[in-house]
């Protein structure tokens, strides 16, 4: 069997989750602690944590994060966001990380997937790719949160990073991100059925229904869920400990608001969904 | 409190993350420590071979840390033995990893690539990565096995591109991958060895530790 994987995403920001709209406008959600618990717990397949300010901030709440939920938590964690040497991934691998995705380090200098996966194995590197559609209807690639153009068209650079050593690659359609669209069905089927190693769909899910699609017709191996699993976590939460309120735009967060767009769903309403679709899953 | 000062050593030698293994252990009340050191195998209680990467660095690295005489010395006393993902792999005659690396050949058979493409004819995704289900091999209990108590069909966690192909009949359970059947774990003796990753595998996978340092007792009291 092929069994898809369900794949809770947490972006940190300092100390926090936060979340997004095309990568932009972070707002605070919580501890991310707390939510990584409860996804282990209701079954989650993996975790992806997303530094998404590395750049800017030090990386050390990050490491304090991945170290605390490592000891705890026995499925795969990947980190992502700011990896630029060998040195940065040894460290987060160290702090308990299983896997680290890449992707300006590898914009820059391709050969550091190559060097990397030599390093830590294939299976440890994921290449994160961040596309946009180009007004030619072309995915072109981008970094930086989908602030700067790599100068690559999204095909050609995934079937090089592939070459390259990349154990998985995780998709981002910029344009879907946080908007609850669903998530880009064109794009992940064409880097799916052009590379040979699993590709993780994310950007854009609203619903359970919307990971069927990424599956059936985009051809995904694994989804990344952020709004739909952080919003059911919320609802489910009765407190909150207030010392995450400095960071970010909580204003939402105080008046207890959830998006529109997004249906949320927990881990097992949406392997529910799953199973009566017949699609192969864990459970 | 004989036990107290059981110790368990996984083997470090350069490939692969030791932290998760090592907190599974410590999680289930092992007396654990990473070493790369060949004495230190020798005087200890039982080990751990972990591993993730390429077979062909791995015996390069086992080689260059002298660690291949200590590891056999250690099977072949009955300390109990722990093998995971390239742990498993590394015990056999020859990965076909780059051309044809020899193994440390304490299990007749190869390591071979799952081909790329499945039955029917579409896109097999290698490496495999996420939870399979483990199941018996002709009915073969697992009593007494560090797969004791698990459910047949309980699902695992698997990172790999190879595969082990036994020549003695030493499987303990097996795996489909895309309609590939393959052997996901073995039992040979003191040796316990396993595809799957039984410390990324949730509460299940914490059994499958639970269980081998029971069976051996390795637990602090």
């Amino acid at each position: 069997m092929k069994n898809i994987r369900i794949i809770p995403r947490l972006d940190i920001k300092g100390p926090n989750l936060v979340k997004g709209i095309h990568l932009e406008g972070l707002r605070v959600l919580g501890k991310p602690e707390d939510f990584a618990r409860c996804y282990y717990e209701n079954g989650a397949d993996e975790l992806f944590f997303q530094d998404t300010v590395a750049s800017l901030y030090d990386r050390n709440s990050l490491q304090d994060i991945i170290t605390k939920t490592a000891k705890e938590i026995f499925i795969p964690l990947t980190v992502g966001g700011g990896l630029r040497t060998i040195d940065d991934i040894r460290n987060v691998l160290r702090a308990g990380a299983d896997k680290v995705a890449i992707n300006t380090a590898a914009v820059k200098n391709p050969y550091f997937i190559r060097e990397a996966s030599l390093k830590f194995g294939s299976s440890t590197i994921v290449v994160a790719i961040e596309a946009i559609k180009g007004s030619d209807g072309r995915y072109l690639a981008f970094t930086d949160n989908g602030r700067e153009y790599s100068g690559l068209e999204v095909v050609s650079w995934a079937r090089k990073v592939e070459e390259l050593g990349a154990g998985e690659i995780v998709i981002t359609s910029v344009d879907k991100e946080g908007t609850g669209e669903g998530y880009d069905l064109d794009l992940i089927r064409l880097v799916s059925e052009s590379v040979t190693v699993p590709v993780i769909a994310h950007g854009g899910a609203s619903c359970p229904e919307n990971i069927v699609q990424a599956i059936r017709y985009g051809k995904a191996d694994a989804v990344a869920i952020a709004s739909i699993l952080h919003y059911s976590v919320m609802k489910s939460f009765v407190t909150y400990s207030c010392d995450y309120r400095e960071e970010g735009n909580t204003t939402f967060l105080n008046a207890g608001k959830i998006p529109k767009m997004i249906k949320p769903s927990s881990l097992s309403d949406i392997r529910a969904v799953l199973i009566k679709e017949n699609i192969p899953t864990r459970f | 409190m004989t036990n107290l000062s059981k110790k368990v050593l996984i083997i470090d030698y350069g490939l692969g993350n030791l932290f998760s293994v090592t907190q599974a252990l410590i999680n289930i009340g092992v007396n654990v420590k990473t070493t790369s050191n060949p004495d230190e195998i020798e005087s200890a209680d039982a080990i751990v071979l972990p591993g993730v990467g390429a077979f062909k660095d791995a015996m390069n690295n086992l080689k260059d840390l002298n660690l291949i005489d200590s590891i056999k010395k250690s099977i072949d006393s009955g300390k109990p033995f722990l093998g995971i993902c390239l742990g498993l792999q590394l015990l056999f005659s020859e990965s076909e990893e780059f051309g044809v690396t020899k193994g440390l050949d304490i299990v007749k058979g190869k390591v071979k690539r799952f081909s790329n493409n499945n039955q029917e004819g579409e896109i097999r995704k290698v490496p495999q990565i996420g939870w399979n289900q483990i199941s018996k091999i002709n009915g073969k209990s697992w009593d007494y096995t560090p797969l004791n108590d698990i459910k047949e069909g309980e699902f695992m966690y698997f990172v790999h591109s190879f595969y082990v192909e036994p020549e003695e009949p030493v499987g303990l359970s097996q795996t489909n991958y895309d309609g590939h059947s393959y052997v996901s774990s073995i039992q040979k003796g003191n040796i316990f060895a396993c595809q799957f990753h039984p410390e990324k595998s949730g509460h299940k996978g914490l059994k499958v530790y639970k269980n081998w340092a029971e069976i051996n007792n390795l637990k602090r009291n």
